[in-house]
């Protein structure tokens, strides 16, 4: 579910345009029959109702917690509480300003670090090199794991006496060693890394099936105005991308505000890993819940994620009739 | 990917420079990059199965940073039995199979009945369904949590006597998370498939149910191949739901449920190291044998058709 796959359909699977004057137009419904529009209300009713349920009055509700006070328990204890969930968790809650300056270190490391090293490896592959499919296959395994066996498989070489960084660096076992994941003003950093180690794979797929989308005779033309390959990738090819680097862009950033797996499964989100994500859990879970406090939260994690998703929803659906 | 390819401005036009194709180039420097690369993204990996080979009992006499000693299959079996990854493992498929059955059904009828039927507000829905896939779940977890807390059910059907520690819990958030994103998926296919046949089929008397199940899916078959794929993987790493709803560790899917092996076996790294080898398997066996579908899958989407 860390997943947000939105870009181009790729040649194999685009269905067949035979006739290009028909299609688009879209009947009307009120031609349709009785039984036929039943039909069609029960085959939209029915997602949509599962929308709305599970989706849409639940995102209602979380705004309307955010002004309450409540233990969860009975119905009747719901208390209004005015702005009061938001003061205390600006100025009162020690976590917050911390996981909010996480929060945009991760979208600033995968915009800057993971995104880039995606494209470079998607550049590269893209030529006609020897074993680039077995490069690719190889890049790619990381993605199809959850974030939680990334968190796991990276701690193996994160371990302080036994894992194999430290062993590598030889300092395990000596007072010298780094606990990668416990030290709280590093662990940051390695979460990062083992993100990366899957997010630039992710990443690279999309850029292929990018670049393959660009006319070769553009850079064809380049070359024979004599653009060296760098100035035909920057000037020509990167912008001929553009459909895809928006949704490039949008994927970093909501990768960024959907981070939890990793820090969960590390330590659950605390002790130099607070990420926003994180701290809406460890507000509903556990002995204190309260849920208005991690409405609040949640609440603020909505706004902001609404900045990236309109963007992305604008750019998809302006040119749909 | 109907974008248009708008010529770049500023392609300058050098005057004398008369340089051919690079064809013929040999990429050494590429090679080396990338097989530095390779290295460094595989070795996670191969730590990871490299520790699950090797018993306890040669990792104490050797040390983690050696290659002496025993190497046998026991962490494994410790792990699939002792451990409770058999269990989980079954719950995972208890939870995996129906999500992606449910969602690719509903994902398709509303995606047909968006794409071709005009009416007021499908545009508008379309919108609202892809949005809701593009939140982050923990926003709607409380709210989430306290509805299934307070629906009550019989005890027959789930012994907390509400929804929280049912596996419906989890496949119904699940299919509800999906759905938008395969609508849009899918929408945009069936956009693209000629108006002609289902105008056929109508003259010939068809109604819309038939038009849908004999004409539209089956033409469908490729892009539904490529999200089962996918939607397969995603359900089967989804770590939230679970870690929200079920808190009865038999229960589990083995993505959340690997959390408690870390905890349970503290230090016993080989096995931890045989669990994360285990909980890897199927999602491997899925891309080796559908790769194609995966990867276009993963590509899938944003197009216009």
């Amino acid at each position: 579910m860390s997943d947000l796959p939105l870009v181009g359909l790729p040649a194999d699977v685009r269905p067949e345009r035979t006739t290009t004057a028909a299609a688009g137009k879209s009947r009307k419904v009120r031609r349709l029959n009785g039984r036929d529009k039943l039909v069609l209300g029960f085959m939209v009713g029915i997602p949509t109702l599962i929308q709305a349920v599970f989706i849409w009055i639940p995102m209602l509700l979380s705004v309307a917690l955010s002004f309450t006070k409540w233990n969860g328990l009975a119905l009747s204890d719901i208390k209004s509480n005015g702005l009061q969930n938001y003061k205390f968790v600006v100025q009162d809650y020690p976590p917050f300003w911390p996981a909010v300056q996480h929060n945009i270190i991760w979208l600033a490391f995968l915009a800057l670090v993971a995104t880039p090293i995606g494209l470079l490896l998607a550049v590269l592959l893209d030529q006609k090199i020897k074993g680039s499919r077995i490069y690719q296959s190889i890049f790619f395994t990381p993605v199809m794991l959850s974030l939680v066996l990334v968190g796991i498989i990276w701690q193996l070489m994160y371990e302080k006496d036994n894992g194999l960084i430290n062993n590598l660096l030889r300092t395990a076992n000596t007072p010298n060693a780094t606990d990668w994941y416990g030290n709280s003003s590093i662990n940051l950093w390695a979460a990062l890394v083992a993100a990366t180690w899957r997010h630039a794979g992710y990443i690279m797929v999309l850029y292929l099936a990018g670049l393959k989308g660009v006319d070769p005779s553009l850079k064809e033309a380049a070359a024979i105005d004599g653009a060296t390959a760098s100035q035909t990738f920057f000037r020509v090819v990167f912008p001929a991308m553009r459909p895809i680097n928006i949704v490039v862009v949008v994927i970093t950033i909501i990768e960024a505000l959907r981070a939890f797996d990793i820090v969960y499964i590390i330590n659950r989100g605390t002790n130099g890993l607070e990420l926003i994500s994180a701290l809406i859990v460890q507000n509903l879970v556990g002995e204190g819940q309260v849920i208005g406090v991690g409405s609040a939260l949640s609440v603020m994690l909505l706004v902001i994620s609404l900045v990236p998703i309109t963007i992305y929803l604008v750019r998809t659906f302006k040119k749909v009739d | 990917m109907s974008a248009a390819l708008t010529a770049p401005q500023d392609v300058r036009h050098p005057t004398g420079s008369d340089r051919g194709a690079p064809t013929g180039k040999r990429h050494y420097g590429t090679h080396i990059f990338l097989i530095t690369m390779a290295i460094v993204w595989l070795t996670p990996l191969v730590w990871t199965v490299l520790t699950a080979l090797r018993p306890k009992s040669a990792v104490d006499k050797h040390g983690y940073f050696s290659l002496k000693g025993a190497y046998n299959f026991d962490n494994f079996t410790k792990a699939w039995r002792q451990a409770g990854l058999q269990k989980y493992f079954i719950n995972s498929l208890i939870i995996t199979v129906p999500t992606v059955i449910l969602t690719i059904f509903f994902a398709s009828m509303m995606a047909f009945a968006v794409s071709r039927f005009t009416w007021r507000f499908n545009i508008t829905l379309l919108v609202m369904f892809t949005a809701g896939n593009l939140l982050p779940p923990q926003i709607l977890a409380a709210p989430l949590f306290e509805m299934f807390k307070h629906t009550p059910l019989p005890y027959s059907v789930s012994d907390s006597g509400d929804l929280l520690n049912t596996y419906y819990s989890v496949i119904l958030v699940d299919t509800a998370f999906q759905i938008g994103f395969c609508t849009f998926v899918l929408s945009n296919y069936m956009k693209a498939l000629p108006e002609d046949l289902t105008e056929a089929a109508m003259v010939d008397g068809a109604g819309v149910w038939r038009q849908y199940v004999s004409i539209i899916l089956p033409l469908c078959r490729p892009a539904i191949a490529a999200l089962a794929t996918l939607e397969t993987i995603f359900i089967y790493n989804d770590f939230f739901w679970p870690l929200l709803f079920i808190q009865n560790g038999d229960r589990l899917p083995i993505t959340t449920g690997i959390k408690n092996l870390q905890g349970q076996f503290f230090q016993d790294y080989n096995l931890i190291a045989a669990g994360a080898t285990i909980t890897v398997i199927p999602t491997l066996v899925v891309y080796i044998a559908l790769q194609r579908h995966f990867v276009a899958g993963l590509t899938l989407g944003a197009s216009k058709g």
